[in-house]
């Protein structure tokens, strides 16, 4: 608890977590105007309340890898292990505290978003859209900020590994908006694969209810792969996240600060 | 008390600490001396455990710095002042230090007014001036009341006022009993501040001895001597076996003591101008002791006659 603190006043004692922090928010409510409205609200739903969720990641994930690229290029991650020698515990605190903040940020701006869409939304739009009446239909609700959660920790585990502001950054925006989506151009294999890579298994957690159950796409003609559902999908982004923790710990011990 | 023995560190084929042995003795001001390069900087990063040894170990007070808990109550560092967040405030800066190791808040405005930054403690570190963040970094060496300090070439880079104050500084924190351990490439700040000297040269130690064995047993005194007939007392020297040597307008006299000189001028009716005894500086100890041990040598031979010609040898 302790540790956690000390990296809260860390955390918040610099300008750039501020500034991602209220990006979400800002994404958050502009998406959901813009959709609200936009032909006469057509496109609003619950589903489309959470639309801005991949924005959140990206910005959680940049903030995440600045916590700790930023002491490697200060030098302050020296002091901080000198404050407290047992490095795992830095890494650690790290961890829990960018989780809870961007788990608190997004539920937070999930939540305003879908009363904000279900007030304004167009004449186009059906309020059957806006209730919640399934287990999916909170998953769709409360799903960004749990997966934006585990990103930080996975964003935090490539800034420890890379050590690079630019490096990390690059890894954690190309990774999920270029590197996966390249696999659907190797052949039967990198299709099959697709679904399950970490960010698009992810992305599975706040699908719609049609994640309740893990399906089979047909993708032209024939040739069928199969989708996680929102647990396998959880899961494999949770191990993904885990792995890359795990990685960075060990570096972290073993490397000379 | 820090304790190192057989301290190696190596990098690649690169050996920047070779087999260190010394010990830090509690109470006293300890220098610790070598050129650029030496391996000082690696030593005190393996004393806190930033950097692991290829081989043997270093405790603090028979523990590996790793081991210590609240280890800022017990040794307190600045080993480079610029590690630093620029946009975090001097003051933040100290608070989560003093949270992580269980110090009052309380005592970071203490800290800030010991080292005078209590006017500036809001704004960000990255605006301070060199000796600023030194004060800062001085101040978080400072926060846990640590018994021994560790200060990595506190002077380096400071204006005249700056190592004014740092020197006050340490003679101050000597006077208090504390254990200081400060590397430093400059012998005659140290020869004002330690008690005691740990040499080291490409990672290796050349001398663990107090400053004045230090300075007796590596410098030579010589007696200079001017007089208007000068090759006539060079003779009478020579004669009577005292190695005088002429150099310029005087008599460098190195084997004999300066009575010996002076009576036989006298009894040779000799005119002296000038008769006095020349002790070797620190700095020529220190050249003397590592000259064949630097690490960026230029290979010049009028380098290796006189070395860093701008220290002029300190008449005493």
């Amino acid at each position: 608890m302790t540790q956690i603190n000390v990296e809260r006043i860390k955390l918040f004692s610099t300008r750039s977590p501020y500034w991602c922090l209220a990006l979400i928010p800002v994404f958050g409510i502009g998406f959901t105007v813009l959709i609200s409205l936009v032909d006469q609200g057509s496109a609003a739903s619950l589903e489309s309340s959470q639309a801005w969720a991949g924005f959140a990641i990206s910005i959680v994930m940049v903030m995440s890898a600045l916590a700790i690229t930023t002491e490697y290029r200060f030098g302050t991650i020296r002091s901080s292990f000198l404050a407290v020698p047992k490095r795992g515990r830095v890494l650690a605190a790290k961890a829990v505290l960018l989780a809870v903040v961007s788990l608190v940020t997004v539920e937070i701006t999930s939540l305003i978003a879908f009363n904000l869409m279900k007030a304004i939304r167009g004449p186009q739009s059906s309020a059957a859209d806006f209730v919640l009446n399934s287990s999916g239909d909170y998953r769709v609700l409360w799903g960004p900020g749990v997966v934006c959660a585990m990103a930080a920790v996975l964003a935090l585990g490539v800034g420890a590994l890379v050590r690079q502001s630019a490096g990390a950054i690059a890894i954690l925006l190309l990774w999920p908006l270029l590197v996966e989506n390249l696999f659907q151009l190797f052949g039967k294999f990198g299709r099959t694969v697709y679904p399950w890579l970490p960010f698009n298994a992810g992305n599975r957690v706040f699908a719609g209810a049609e994640a309740d159950a893990r399906q089979t796409a047909r993708l032209n003609g024939s040739e069928t792969v199969s989708v996680p559902n929102w647990w396998e999908g959880g899961l494999v982004f949770l191990g993904v996240t885990m792995l890359i923790y795990l990685a960075a710990l060990v570096a972290i011990n073993r490397r000379d600060a | 008390m820090i304790e190192a023995v057989g301290l190696t560190k190596r990098y690649g084929k690169t050996v920047a600490v070779n087999e260190l042995s010394f010990t830090v003795q509690p109470g006293v001001v300890t220098g610790f001396l070598g050129p650029n390069g030496a391996g000082k900087s690696t030593t005190m990063r393996m004393i806190l455990g930033l950097d692991q040894p290829t081989a043997g170990r270093v405790l603090i007070d028979g523990q590996p710095y790793n081991h210590i808990k609240d280890p800022l109550t017990k040794i307190g560092s600045l080993l480079d002042a610029n590690w630093m967040h620029p946009n975090r405030s001097a003051r933040a800066h100290l608070k989560w230090m003093a949270a992580s190791n269980g110090i009052p808040t309380k005592r970071v405005a203490e800290v800030l007014d010991i080292v005078g930054l209590t006017a500036v403690a809001g704004k960000a570190a990255g605006k301070f001036s060199l000796g600023m963040k030194q004060r800062l970094g001085i101040a978080g060496a400072l926060l846990g009341q640590p018994e021994i300090l560790l200060f990595d070439e506190p002077v380096n880079g400071l204006d005249p006022e700056g190592i004014h104050w740092i020197r006050g500084f340490m003679k101050q924190l000597a006077k208090d009993g504390k254990t200081v351990f400060v590397s430093s490439h400059l012998l005659s700040e140290m020869a004002q501040t330690a008690d005691h000297l740990v040499v080291i040269g490409k990672g290796r130690l050349i001398a663990d001895a107090s400053t004045a064995d230090f300075i007796t047993n590596s410098t030579t005194s010589t007696v200079r001597v001017r007089s208007p007939q000068l090759p006539q007392l060079q003779q009478i020297l020579l004669a009577h076996g005292v190695e005088a040597t002429l150099s310029g307008q005087f008599l460098a006299v190195s084997n004999s003591p300066i009575e010996q000189v002076g009576d036989l001028a006298a009894a040779a009716g000799l005119t002296l101008h000038e008769l006095s005894t020349q002790q070797g500086s620190l700095e020529e100890a220190f050249i003397n002791l590592t000259g064949d041990v630097v690490e960026y040598d230029t290979h010049t031979s009028s380098t290796t006659a006189q070395p860093m010609g701008a220290i002029a040898p300190e008449g005493k």
